[in-house]
């Protein structure tokens, strides 16, 4: 098992630009320690060659057999695997906790690269509802459209839609980042915990709705703001940290993001240093 | 769950009861209580075609009770008696089922409401769709058993929708499965997914107008909100944008007329649906997996937004 530790200093994450948002409250800053990688340890994980590529036919397979195959080429040292015939099958690809290079050749169902850690993953077509959910590591880019609940709870990693999404991205997220190349729906944002969203086009009604932390980047317009979500300052520290992360995503590298607008929480629901009634009741 | 598809071909007829029953069975996993189609035929306009039933199916899951058929028989009947009664020719008359009934009648009106209030009038009939050119054919089971049932895989026609059903709110048994007619409205129906919370304050309403609806299923509120719309003057697009204020809940939902195919999603985009969209054809379904059986080749499709309605004509 990994070491758990209590940061006391700034950590290397910290020095990288990582995790800038401050956690207040009580709420315990915990990272893993990087010091410490060659104990981790992943179970089910294997150690796979990225120029050792085969491809694999899912036609006729239905999504457990797609997925079972996957691990066992992962198991026999395949590092880059390509996927022919998706057929907008649901749940493929799921649970993959191993560094890999995976392209799917056309489009998925709901629930792909759910709960995934560390793959970097291309999908030349589109993904339906709830693509990515979980990921808590590695990369995914989507070439064309994305449904609704696009990257669920994801906790870090970077997930790319090169076209629109539907609603309600980024639910609940507590890390990573979300890039939107086109247009987001209703709801983007909510409850989100942690991370960033960055969309490019329009979004919906009710943005950031709920939003606990993190930060929602705009370049279009906006329907309506959603409960606690305000406008913040785009600094220039944000207008850098954007020009760097939509030139690694390969997607509006020339985007003018000096007009973007940036979407932070108010705070005004945070009721975590607020006692519980009961409590109240004992201080009074 | 519930799963619902539809296509339209534009300047074109194709095998439509072949290409939705495909679609549907490939959202069979979102329900097989029920599996209706709404399949707008190529037809010489002349005469209506009338479906109805005179009984349920009372097969393995039915919340329906049996009856004797010697009643089904009785009942065709009356029909038949009101239907000469009304001046109503019947030119082609076939029973695929003891219960289920499909006329061509030849019935000089545009006013519907009175024809089909007559009709059923007469206890255990429920007229299923009437119109020059759609056919709602609904029964118990996954698409293929139905289509099987019915001999629905010949069928020509421009545009069609269908419903996959797992009943959550109301029995299982035809009267509550989808497609609706959009009654008294000729060629109208209605595929729906998803729960509508002001239904019985909504039915109450209509209900005063005269409207009348045959089963408790929420999803009949939406053809029949449609329908009133319409009556009222409003076009099949606009009704679609009303209904979105309108009807509170969560809902996708398709509707069909003789030459158009829409489809309204609500404020919250609550209920998914995937559309693909060409010169030539417009196929969409809960699931990309439905389009795939029509369409297998790699395609560019997308989620609707919220509050998003759109309509195409063949």
């Amino acid at each position: 098992m990994a070491n758990i530790k209590t940061s006391e200093k700034k950590s290397k994450a910290q020095s990288m630009g990582m995790h800038t948002e401050v956690l207040t409250g009580r709420t315990q800053q915990k990272f893993f320690n990087p010091d410490e990688a060659e104990n981790f340890y992943y179970f089910g994980t294997y150690d796979v060659d990225f120029n050792k590529r085969t491809d694999l036919d899912v036609m006729n397979m239905s999504a457990p057999e797609a997925n079972k195959e996957i691990d066992n080429l992962m198991s026999q040292g395949y590092g880059t695997i390509v996927i022919k015939n998706p057929q907008g099958k649901h749940s493929l690809g799921v649970g993959i906790l191993n560094k890999l290079n995976l392209i799917f050749e056309g489009s998925l169902g709901y629930f792909g690269m759910g709960s995934c850690d560390g793959p970097i993953v291309r999908i030349n077509g589109r993904v339906g509802w709830s693509c990515a959910e979980n990921l808590m590591a590695g990369k995914v880019v989507i070439e064309k459209n994305a449904g609704s609940c696009f990257g669920a709870a994801i906790r870090g990693g970077d997930l790319i839609c090169k076209g629109s999404v539907g609603a309600r991205t980024g639910i609940d997220m507590k890390g990573g980042t979300i890039i939107i190349g086109g247009d987001a729906g209703a709801f983007t944002g909510f409850m989100m915990q942690r991370g960033r969203i960055i969309i490019l086009g329009d979004v919906g009604i009710n943005l950031g709705d709920s939003m606990y932390d993190g930060t929602i980047f705009v370049g279009g317009e906006i329907g309506s703001y959603g409960s606690d979500a305000v406008d913040a300052e785009l600094t220039s520290s944000d207008q850098d940290w954007l020009r760097r992360k939509l030139k690694v995503a390969e997607i509006g590298e020339d985007f003018d993001v000096s007009k973007m607008k940036k979407i932070v929480a108010g705070k005004k629901l945070w009721n975590y240093d607020n006692l519980e009634p009961t409590e109240k009741k004992g201080a009074i | 769950m519930c799963g619902i598809a539809g296509l339209i071909h534009r300047g074109k007829s194709s095998n439509v009861g072949s290409e939705l029953q495909g679609m549907l069975q490939a959202l069979k996993h979102r329900g097989e209580d029920s599996t209706g189609y709404a399949l707008y035929g190529d037809t010489d306009g002349k005469n209506f075609i009338m479906r109805f039933k005179v009984g349920e199916n009372v097969g393995e899951g039915s919340s329906s009770v049996m009856e004797d058929v010697s009643v089904y028989d009785e009942r065709k009947k009356i029909v038949d008696q009101t239907l000469s009664e009304m001046g109503a020719k019947i030119i082609k008359e076939e029973r695929t089922l003891p219960y289920s009934l499909r006329y061509e009648v030849d019935y000089e009106t545009k006013d519907l409401l009175d024809f089909s209030q007559r009709i059923e009038s007469i206890p255990g009939v429920e007229i299923l769709s009437m119109g020059k050119s759609l056919e709602v054919i609904k029964d118990l089971g996954n698409a293929k058993m139905v289509c099987d049932r019915y001999s629905l895989d010949k069928l020509v026609g421009t545009h069609a929708i269908g419903h996959a059903r797992m009943a959550t709110e109301s029995g299982v048994d035809i009267k509550s499965a989808h497609p609706f007619w959009g009654y008294p409205f000729s060629d109208v129906s209605v595929v729906h997914n998803g729960q509508l919370t002001n239904y019985w304050n909504n039915r109450r309403v209509l209900e005063n107008k005269g409207m009348r609806f045959m089963s408790e299923c929420d999803s009949e509120l939406i053809a029949v909100y449609i329908a009133q719309k319409m009556r009222e003057g409003a076009s099949l697009e606009e009704g679609m944008k009303d209904s979105l204020t309108g009807l509170d809940g969560v809902f996708t939902y398709f509707v069909a007329t003789k030459d158009s195919l829409g489809m309204a999603k609500d404020t919250m985009a609550a209920k998914p649906l995937v559309l693909y969209e060409s010169d030539d054809l417009v196929a969409m379904g809960s699931e990309e997996i439905a389009i795939r059986s029509v369409l297998p080749q790699e395609i560019d499709t997308y989620d609707p937004f919220d509050g998003e309605v759109k309509v195409w004509q063949i």
